[in-house]
């Protein structure tokens, strides 16, 4: 480029179509609302980090002091360790997991899927009450594992399973998009199996792979809410975060340590980066879809390591749901339903509910809508390669925030008396904005793996008919892409119903929300009600989801046959 | 000239009748919504808003309640831009935090004289007049006790025999009042040497600080731990719906806090907000208060809620509130190198 002479320039410039220039501005939109929803609120809090708790700059010094506190060292070590153990082991669990529902012949592979979600679902609290239910020093099966289950075991094992269903739909994504050709060549080839697993099945779901360690990764580092109920004294950085803005109402080190939090996201986006310039399409126009053949012995081994994880999950959603009844724990354990009745427990009662309801719904409307229409304008756009970094680097961060630190920034920056948008403070649209913004990364890659799978040769054909892109994105894109709208339109509802860190600093008088509530239920002694209230919250998610499966099948059998051979 | 003087009139006109629809309305249909932001507990909110509304009934209270952490710090967030009218049922510590932000409007409400003196701020006018006091009181499981043959302790120094190894739960002071309070009354009743020497001691027999003030009565109550070192009223209560526990006063006496009321400087609604400060220290307030804790701020309330302890209010320190917010940093600071830093797990 640096070759170009200005009149190249000017002619490249002439040659832009009304559809770049739409798209163009449709992008600078794009970044203008990203950078409202994420970048500014964020700055409004991370500036923090450079003030003393007057508000004068004091430059690095917060940072210098907190650098030299060997607690954070500690705190630091702790996250590192404690999310690198559990990608290790989430993983090659949720692999072999997607492997057996994609490549093997599963009974009731719906059942096994259906199972693989249901941790999403709840509230990040239940895993935590139900493993004090279980292994807690009057737990069940305390004598199972030896020593205590507050601390590193037990933010390992809540860990591995609020992540594993996150792991496993990039897994699945990854897996189910093969080419049956290459398996046909290896087999024509005489390829051992093991050869053909290393040199067509792994380089296949190698983005997946990366992708999911990533996410695992930050997901583990960011949350505060499982290291709080079970982490013991095994400090970690979220933790620090909680004790700085919490206990202590100290923005300036609570913005020191959000900022240490968002490396490990900045890492996983240059990893991205790297990784996707290397990736090449997999599923092209031409390619044929891999459908597995019975076997009996590969088939038995996986249902029965998919039986195995799926027990451990029903265990842990069982214990609470059964936890939910109790009258009171350990020394009452006759049943009652008294402690679903919520007003009981907190002044909104079922009203909380409700509001989750309302709020989830709104977010899966306006994030899908946002998200999708977001990734397609940044895929397809052709070359503004600045503001596409833009957008990508701010569709990235909101993953590695924690909530305490986007729900400050939100205070901050929307309650500012100078900010026109400060009418927007303490209602209902406050919330939903907040959610969309912090569950924007997920939603921005599926939708951005979703149109990569499409082959630009649709774009190239319906430009050179002189039909408009929106056009061509209304009828062929949006179509083909229905079923991953509605994955994302699904996980912003789930996601909805169980955020808390953030919101918490968040809603209104009137717009309380049922997460919240549990979390407040919990803190006042009151664990079975918690409990009661996290499983309406499953139980919630998983009849929308049962509607989007069923919704499913007949969206895909009438707009997806062309993925038929 | 005259054509100035015809549009003022015109204006004029138009905004006294602007102005009488507005005090029509007002007069007859609106109530005024206060917001308060509050630290109470859920089962009061209730009580309390609908007996205020039953004496003030053109005001409407709509509620924010969350762990005083939460509101504190949303509080002090919202500082440029206040949302909240009237804070009711919060630490006093961090409504003077925010007094000092000059965040609070100074007022001295209709009965504050009625009450006692230590339940002021001190100042003239008020920035914020208590209502209750809680304590900081040791949390016993007799079930678990029984069980594993413990004695039951009375004392603080009780607390650092090998008798309770790894059985005791108390706040981490970094991330709960609560927590703050305790080891600032230790510090005051034992004196810092003593006192931080007692922590070391304490340190040895303690199993995990947590990041709740209410979580280790409850953890306790459960007999999920044998001791939690806690806010009161939640052991309190939790012995009322059927826990083995017994609430201690340790002898040497006890760190405490109060929660209070206060105006929010900014207020859109200054006037029913002075009702709302003027009721909440009234003597049917305090009544009121005494539902739910044994220590009220008007001396002539006998409050005796079930299952609290009877001799907190004799035992408490003679805390420093000034002392306690200036020395917080410092005091968490040798807290956190003490105990906090050294508390990663044990190799397997």
């Amino acid at each position: 480029m640096s070759l170009a002479t200005p009149t190249t320039k000017i002619a490249l410039r002439l040659n832009l179509s009304r559809d770049d220039l739409l798209m163009r501005g449709g992008l600078v939109v794009l970044a203008g609302v990203l950078l409202l929803i994420v970048g500014l609120p964020l700055w409004a809090l991370l500036a923090k980090g450079f003030q003393d708790r007057d508000g004068q700059f004091v430059g690095l010094a917060n940072y210098i002091s907190y650098f030299s506190t060997p607690a954070l060292f500690n705190s630091a070590l702790n996250s590192f360790h404690v999310a690198a153990v559990c990608t290790a082991i989430v993983v090659p669990l949720s692999f072999l997991y997607a492997y057996a529902l994609t490549r093997t012949c599963l009974p009731a592979k719906w059942l096994f899927q259906g199972i693989s979600l249901i941790p999403i679902f709840a509230p990040s609290l239940l895993p935590g009450l139900a493993l004090i239910y279980l292994f807690g020093n009057q737990g069940f099966f305390k004598g199972l594992i030896g020593g205590s289950i507050y601390g590193f075991d037990g933010i390992v094992i809540a860990q591995v399973f609020y992540c594993f269903p996150h792991a496993t739909m990039i897994m699945v994504t990854a897996l189910a998009t093969a080419d049956a050709r290459l398996y046909e060549a290896a087999d024509a080839l005489g390829a051992s199996k093991i050869r053909v697993f290393f040199t067509v099945t792994l380089p296949g779901a190698k983005y997946g792979l990366i992708s999911a360690a990533l996410v695992v990764f930050t997901l583990v580092i960011t949350d505060f809410g499982i290291a709080k109920v079970i982490g013991g004294n095994f400090n970690v950085l979220a933790t620090d975060v909680y004790k700085q803005v919490i206990g202590q109402q100290n923005f300036s080190m609570g913005a020191v340590v959000g900022m240490v939090l968002l490396v490990p996201a900045a890492l996983a986006f240059v990893v991205d980066r790297l990784v996707q310039r290397k990736q090449v399409a997999l599923l092209t126009a031409r390619a044929v879809p891999l459908i597995p053949k019975p076997k009996f012995g590969r088939d038995l081994f996986f249902t029965a390591f998919c039986a195995l994880v799926s027990a451990g999950i029903l265990v842990i959603l069982g214990m609470a749901a059964w936890g939910s009844l109790i009258k009171y724990w350990p020394y009452n354990l006759s049943l009652t339903l008294a402690n679903y009745a919520f007003a009981n427990f907190d002044a909104n009662g079922w009203e909380s509910y409700f509001n989750s309801l309302r709020m989830a719904a709104g977010t899966a409307i306006v994030g899908t809508a946002l998200m999708f229409v977001g990734a397609w304008l940044n895929e397809k756009t052709r070359g503004f390669g600045a503001v596409r970094a833009v957008v990508q680097l701010l569709a990235f961060l909101p993953m590695a925030v924690p909530g305490i630190v986007l729900g400050l920034g939100y205070i901050f920056f929307f309650n500012a008396l100078n900010n026109p948008l400060n009418f927007l403070y303490a209602t209902m649209a406050i919330l939903v904005i907040n959610t969309v913004a912090h569950f924007y990364t997920v939603g921005h890659l599926t939708a951005t793996t979703a149109l990569k799978q499409i082959d630009p040769e649709f774009e190239s054909v319906s430009a050179s008919l002189k039909v408009p892109i929106w056009k061509t994105f209304g009828r062929v894109t949006t179509p083909i892409c229905l079923p991953s709208i509605l994955d994302i339109a699904i996980y912003l509802f789930v996601n909805a119903m169980t955020t808390v860190s953030s919101v918490i600093f968040l809603y209104a008088p009137d717009t309380k929300l049922a997460s919240v509530a549990a979390v407040n239920i919990e803190e006042a002694g009151t664990t079975a009600a918690a409990a009661a209230l996290c499983l309406v919250i499953v139980v919630t998610s998983a009849a929308v989801k049962a509607l989007h499966l069923l919704a499913d099948r007949f969206l895909l059998g009438r707009l997806q046959a062309w993925r038929r051979r | 000239m005259g054509k100035t003087t015809i549009l003022r009139r015109v204006l004029l006109a138009g905004a006294t009748a602007l102005a009488a629809t507005g005090f029509a309305t007002s007069a007859w249909a609106q109530k005024t919504k206060l917001t308060v932001y509050t630290a109470i507990e859920n089962e009061q909110l209730e009580p309390f808003k609908k007996a205020f509304e039953a004496d003030n009934p053109t005001i409407e209270i709509a509620w924010v309640r969350d762990s005083t952490g939460v509101m504190t710090a949303k509080l002090v967030a919202e500082k440029d831009n206040p949302r909240a009218d009237v804070i009711w049922g919060l630490a006093a510590s961090s409504i003077g935090l925010m007094a000092g932000m000059g965040m609070i409007e100074p007022y001295t409400p209709a009965f504050a004289s009625q009450l006692k003196p230590m339940f002021r701020s001190g100042k003239t006018p008020d920035t914020w007049v208590g209502m209750d006091a809680f304590l900081a009181v040791v949390c016993f499981n007799t079930a678990e006790a029984a069980k594993g043959n413990k004695p039951k302790p009375t004392s603080w120094a009780d607390l650092t025999k090998p008798d309770y190894k790894d059985s005791i739960v108390m706040p981490n002071p970094a991330s709960s009042g609560t927590g703050y309070l305790t080891v600032a009354g230790w510090l005051t009743i034992m004196g810092e040497d003593a006192g931080w020497k007692f922590m070391d001691a304490l340190h040895q027999n303690v199993a995990q600080y947590l990041h709740s003030g209410s979580a280790p009565c409850v953890q306790a109550a459960k007999g999920e731990r044998l001791i939690g070192i806690g806010f009161d009223m939640r052991g309190a209560s939790e012995k009322t719906k059927g826990a083995p526990l017994d609430l201690i006063v340790p002898k040497e006496g006890l760190g405490w806090e109060m929660e209070a009321t206060a105006i929010v400087k900014g207020t859109k609604n200054l006037e029913a907000a002075k009702k709302l400060a003027d009721w909440a220290s009234s003597l049917k307030a305090n009544e009121l208060y005494g539902k739910y804790y044994a220590i009220v701020a008007n001396p002539n309330v006998k409050a005796a809620p079930p299952n609290y302890p009877v001799d907190g209010e004799r035992l408490m320190a003679k805390v420093d509130v000034d002392w306690m917010a200036k020395n917080r940093e410092r005091i968490l600071a040798e807290w956190t190198k003490r105990y906090d830093g050294k508390s990663a797990p044990k190799a397997k």
